[in-house]
């Protein structure tokens, strides 16, 4: 079977959603495509299935905090880089057929982050979502199991946030259990 | 700023906690009316191959759904490489998928200089593929005897265990640790390779190939082990790809993808050895590639050490701003000795830029994906780990199997759950 000559994805993301493609960044040979969140899962189905591009395997879905200042209008950071805001949630792509590697960002605001799920384009973004709900507290509309994954269910808090305080939960010692317990009722049994 | 709602009241939290209502839509209606099981495996099940919990809808024997639940290992590596420079941070990644600690400081070691641009010379390419295969012969080593053991097959595991103890006496002798090595290091390797290494080694290499035959005589075709292996825990090509699947797990269902092959790191490119594919996707195929790996690691290892022995040269980058002076130079160059103050107090900085990278470890894909700050410290590390999106793959796997099926699945996959949870 003959295989299609690959084709640029950032050119072909162009052609079809065009104002949605917000940023396009080249660094160490990898490529960063960000796009609309709105936009994120025709984006995402456009890539696997639709494209000629055969972006058939999400390998990983992270997310980063720019927290405290890194961010927003008054981001004073390199002039070619793109951070409007606080939470940014990265897809990384794999083709087999081409052999290469794209990452599609999108980015959710600090107040009430919400992002639309990719678990219908791909399921194995199914748990690797979870886990940003859980550890970054971005919440992906029409994910089917809105669980927490790592953290305890009566957790409060995010702790991958850059605001999460590394340590300082306390540890209970008969002197300070009555203490803590006052602030933790559903802690007790 | 948004934060989840936390229960206000012991009722509350009784409530949440014991209600079905919270696994609506997760298990099929059937549970919820009382007509099926369901039923509690783990987190103290030995199968579970660490603390894996797993909630089974059962219907008579047979599995409707199951439930994977997991972070009763989680250890918050990802937060506390955070406030750690980037090479005070690799002694956690040892931590996380607990049985082959070298493909985790690969992993990280490899991502950290795609991040600087930082090269590391041909010998310490070569002794990193030396300790990555044996890291995949220990690794599958242990998921060998385990697996064994949970089909009923009890001697399989002394055999497997006493091979792996010559794996880490070695690398003791490398890194001074059986298990937490911390050997492979942003630039290349702590140091070179003792001398007495190399007779080590090659006595190994020249006893395991007889060794591996042992373990097939004693289960390859065992009658028993295929009844429960064949047909076991299918999955299909297109399925295992969506779900996302790597390593011997998407290679029993017959997809050629290896990133030694196909995103040659450290110098695989120019070594010769093959990757063994599957057909039926079932527990059996996983297990016969697991095998033939063995062999093929062989294969490379022999190459490998071959090469240790006519390539010299330095063992680690030379740049001095990412790697910190031999031991020799510091009582003969001031340069030498600022260089090492500054590494082991400060660091180096990287650059405000986010990669990812992956390797091959012994269970698969493992990625990691920096976002460096500028500074000393990463803004965010995380890693993709196989296990974790093995685990994520289980229900679709056990559906419709026997619950004494499950072990053999769970075993089929190799999971860690230090990997997992990380």
């Amino acid at each position: 079977m003959e295989i299609p000559a690959a084709r640029n994805p950032v050119d072909v993301l162009r052609e079809s959603f065009g104002e949605a493609i917000l940023f396009v960044k080249e660094f160490r040979g990898e490529t960063t495509v960000v796009v609309e969140a709105a936009r994120s899962t025709d984006v995402l189905d456009f890539l696997r299935a639709g494209s000629g591009l055969v972006y058939n395997m999400l390998s990983d879905v992270s997310a980063v905090d720019y927290y405290p200042n890194d961010y927003g209008e008054l981001f004073a950071g390199d002039a070619g880089d793109y951070r409007p805001e606080r939470f940014a949630v990265s897809y990384h792509l794999l083709s087999m057929l081409y052999n290469r590697r794209l990452r599609v960002k999108v980015f959710a605001e600090e107040e009430d982050p919400r992002l639309p799920t990719a678990t219908v384009v791909f399921p194995s973004a199914n748990w690797l979502e979870r886990e940003i709900a859980d550890m970054m507290g971005i919440v992906f509309e029409g994910h089917p199991d809105q669980r927490r994954l790592l953290m305890p269910d009566n957790w409060y808090g995010h702790p991958h946030r850059r605001d999460y305080p590394l340590g300082k939960e306390t540890v209970a010692f008969s002197f300070n259990e009555a203490e803590i317990r006052k602030h933790k009722p559903f802690a007790t049994d | 700023m948004a934060v989840a709602t936390a229960p206000q009241s012991i009722e509350e939290q009784r409530r949440w906690e014991g209600s079905l209502d919270q696994l609506r839509g997760l298990v099929s209606e059937r549970a919820i009316t009382g007509e099926t099981m369901l039923l509690n495996m783990g987190p103290h099940h030995p199968s579970t191959h660490g603390v894996l919990r797993l909630l089974l809808e059962l219907d008579g024997e047979q599995i409707v759904s199951c439930l994977p639940d997991i972070g009763f290992l989680h250890t918050g590596i990802e937060k506390s490489i955070e406030d750690k420079s980037y090479e005070k941070a690799l002694p956690l990644t040892d931590r996380m998928d607990y049985l082959s600690p070298m493909s985790n400081n690969m992993a990280y070691a490899a991502a950290v200089e795609k991040l600087l641009d930082l090269d590391v010379p041909e010998r310490g390419q070569v002794i990193r593929v030396v300790c990555l295969e044996l890291a995949r012969c220990a690794s599958h080593l242990v998921w060998l005897g385990t697996h064994a053991i949970d089909m009923g097959a009890m001697s399989v595991l002394l055999y497997a265990f006493r091979e792996r103890e010559r794996i880490l006496g070695m690398f003791e002798m490398l890194s001074g640790q059986r298990m937490m090595s911390s050997y492979i290091r942003p630039g290349g390797v702590w140091r070179d390779v003792p001398d007495d290494f190399l007779p080590t080694i090659k006595q190994f290499l020249n006893d395991f190939p007889a060794k591996v035959d042992d373990y097939e005589a004693l289960l390859t075709q065992n009658p028993i082990w295929k009844d429960r292996a064949q047909g076991v825990g299918v999955i299909e090509p297109d399925v295992a790809l969506a779900y996302g699947l790597t390593g011997p797990a998407l290679r029993g269902s017959g997809v050629n993808w290896d990133l030694r092959k196909a995103q040659p790191y450290s110098g695989y490119e120019t070594y010769d050895f093959n990757v063994p594919l599957g057909e039926h996707g079932d527990v059996y195929d996983r297990y016969l590639i697991r095998i033939h790996e063995f062999r093929e690691s062989m294969k490379i290892l022999n190459q490998a050490v071959a090469r240790l022995e006519t390539v010299k040269g330095p063992y680690r980058s030379e740049n001095r701003k990412y790697c910190p002076p031999l031991r020799s130079e510091l009582g003969q160059s001031m340069e030498a000795v600022i260089h090492h103050f500054k590494l082991w107090t400060y660091g180096y900085d990287a650059p405000d830029e986010e990669i990812y990278n992956a390797i091959e470890s012994p269970r698969g894909e493992i990625g990691c994906y920096i976002h460096g700050a500028g500074a000393n410290k990463p803004r965010r590390v995380h890693f993709k780990t196989p296990s974790f999106i093995h685990i994520s793959a289980l229900p679709v796997m056990a559906k419709g199997y026997l619950l004494a099926d499950m072990v053999a699945i769970i075993g089929s996959v190799d999971i860690v759950l230090g990997d997992c949870d990380r």
